[in-house]
């Protein structure tokens, strides 16, 4: 705030009195402290995280080396002979990934499209916090219909899929990101000023032609961002691709068989009695690490997107 | 008489169909996602609902499905929800406040708001290592309540700084300045108006995020929320259990029997998140009727 100046103000008869800024108020000093302090253990946070990603990863590329590491293909960290390949759990995440997205992405969109250009305000009203309810769903509860449904429903289909399979993980990860996608979308292709839809209308263009050659590049800085956000969502998950698609490190390109990503193998060392120090320990610092550097970089593309791209209409 | 020629009106008729199609196709993954809800709650109650009983809610977890219960995991929520409510909401509110009414728009608030976006995209698990490290180990608070509520309070930190700033940057300029024109100073606005003012939509933020930190099971797991626990917590330093971390001993046997039980489990969860939800959705269309 700026600093007021002293006021010179008549008080009373002949009185030389001026009214002054108000002294120092130390409550509202102390206060002013406390929020600054609030606001900053979010900085604490990360630095928190960064530092302790960092000194352990170092501790653990003291004894395995990083080559060993990043372009290992076996993965077997607890038993002997041990070897510290973490490509089969990189490539796990990436099977679930790719066919979340592959179901998500599109229906995500078609979805964003329906809610904002077809649907009637009384149905957008029921739909939209009925997808917000999905959304809101503990992964648990996805990791239980994938293992209890999904899978099952798929042998039926597929007789020689096993218990735990990748496609039945990624199937249900992408009805998981499905509503934030579909969400996030809608809001950016409903930002869309109407004028744009009008004149594409009033030249005689299809609801089709509107929407795909209009409306969605038009939009396309939100959509792509609620992409990547979705995308880095499903890496980082957890519950259900640790219930549905085991624990067994996997280079194999098939998705009917037992695989296991990075966060499933992070579940499965904080479950066993891996001693602390030991290197089979820190292995879970080094693949955090991958996994928190990863998500983070797509969430820093997806605000970038978000900012460099977007239309700005008055 | 024609106004255009035959080929171009099959065209015509072709480009119209096209577009019934889309937005069929559009309708019906719309109406396939929402079925998929259905479907889903569908399954669990099918597979659940016979087992809520008295029993069930009063019994602690068990070798033998049929006395097996969710006392102790529904009591170690209740703790959870409980302190991480105290840690979370001072701290989150204050952060909002700070960085809507007294930060400014410099450099360090640009800073602050880019590192809880990005805070906001870090996955729970790797929440759940910090907390590991951090509280388990280094402030050696063991894998006791006060652990795991303090890693979910940092877990859901961003969410209810960033719905708490959204709440308060509703609040027309027009009330902060006729306090201010007053003489109040600026704690005196916030504290008296602002914060009165945007309260509701505060609240309604951290009623979602607490309802995040209840469905969450990666980060208890990891710093060992421990699966069987046949008493209930006295205090926020003894150990615990927790809903989903129950939910996922029982889903994780083979017997389908425990697959039972873990849907009977999910069947309280998602009342527990219901109810949470529609907290916030009735002080939500309260106080849009009020400004109204």
């Amino acid at each position: 705030m700026e600093q007021l100046s002293p006021i010179e103000f008549p008080v009373g008869k002949g009185s030389n009195t001026s009214i002054h800024k108000a002294g120092m108020r130390w409550g509202e000093f102390v206060i002013k402290i406390w929020l600054q302090v609030c606001a900053l253990i979010s900085l604490v946070t990360t630095a928190a995280v960064v530092v302790l990603l960092l000194v352990e990863s170092v501790k653990f590329f003291k004894v395995v080396s990083p080559l060993e590491f990043f372009f290992g293909t076996r993965w077997v960290p607890l038993l002997e002979p041990s070897s510290f390949g973490v490509l089969p759990l990189l490539w796990g995440t990436m099977l679930i990934t790719i066919g979340a997205a592959v179901i998500a992405l599109p229906m995500g969109l078609a979805c964003a499209i329906y809610l904002s250009e077809y649907a009637s305000d009384k149905i957008r009203a029921w739909v939209k916090p009925t997808l917000e309810l999905l959304a809101g769903i503990p992964t648990i509860v996805y990791g239980y219909f994938a293992l209890t449904f999904v899978t099952p429903l798929l042998k039926t289909f597929i007789p020689n899929i096993q218990v735990f399979n990748a496609l039945s993980g990624a199937i249900v990860v992408g009805i998981m990101i499905l509503p934030m996608i579909a969400t996030l979308s809608d809001n950016a292709l409903r930002s869309v000023p109407i004028s744009l839809r009008q004149a594409a209308y009033a030249l005689g263009a299809t609801s089709y032609e509107v929407t795909t050659k209009v409306v969605v590049p038009a939009g396309l800085s939100g959509v792509m961002a609620s992409y990547l956000l979705a995308i880095s969502r499903a890496i980082g998950e957890t519950m259900a691709v640790t219930i549905a698609s085991g624990q067994t490190p996997n280079l194999s390109l098939s998705m009917l068989e037992s695989i296991q990503t990075m966060t499933a193998y992070i579940v499965q060392i904080s479950l066993g009695d891996t001693p602390a120090g030991s290197v089979g320990y820190q292995t879970l610092f080094a693949v955090a690490t991958m996994l928190f550097l990863i998500t983070l970089v797509l969430n820093i593309i997806s605000q970038w997107i978000l900012s460099r791209f977007r239309e700005v209409y008055d | 008489m024609a106004f255009i020629s035959e080929q171009e009106y099959q065209n015509l008729q072709h480009r119209h169909r096209k577009a019934r199609v889309f937005q069929r196709c559009c309708a019906a993954v719309t109406w396939a996602s929402v079925f998929l809800l259905a479907v889903l709650l569908y399954q669990v109650c099918a597979d659940g609902l016979g087992w809520l009983d008295w029993q069930f809610f009063n019994s602690f977890p068990s070798r033998f499905p049929d006395r097996a219960g969710i006392k102790s995991a529904l009591v170690g929520t209740l703790w959870m929800i409980a302190l991480v409510a105290v840690f979370s909401i001072p701290v989150g509110i204050s952060s909002a406040l700070y960085l809507e009414e007294f930060a400014g728009k410099g450099k360090f608030a640009k800073f602050v708001e880019l590192n809880i976006s990005n805070l906001s995209g870090v996955p729970s698990i790797v929440y759940g290592i910090l907390g590991l490290a951090i509280f388990v180990r280094y402030f050696a608070l063991e894998r006791s309540l006060i652990s795991g509520a303090l890693t979910m309070s940092l877990l859901i930190l961003p969410t209810i700084i960033i719905a708490g700033r959204e709440a308060i940057r509703g609040v027309p300029m027009s009330i902060r300045y006729a306090a201010l024109s007053l003489g109040a100073t600026r704690w005196q606005t916030t504290w008296a108006h602002v914060l009165p003012a945007s309260f509701p939509g505060i609240m309604t933020g951290v009623i979602l995020a607490l309802s995040r930190a209840i469905g969450e099971t990666a980060p208890l797991i990891l710093i060992g929320a421990m699966t069987f626990v046949a008493f209930l917590p006295q205090g926020p330093m003894d150990s615990f259990t927790a809903l989903p971390i129950q939910i996922y001993n029982w889903v994780s046997r083979p017997q389908p029997e425990f697959h039972e039980l873990a849907a009977a489990g999910i069947i309280v969860l998602l009342v527990v998140l219901l109810l949470m939800n529609a907290t916030a959705i009735y002080i939500r269309s309260r106080t849009e009727r009020r400004l109204k």
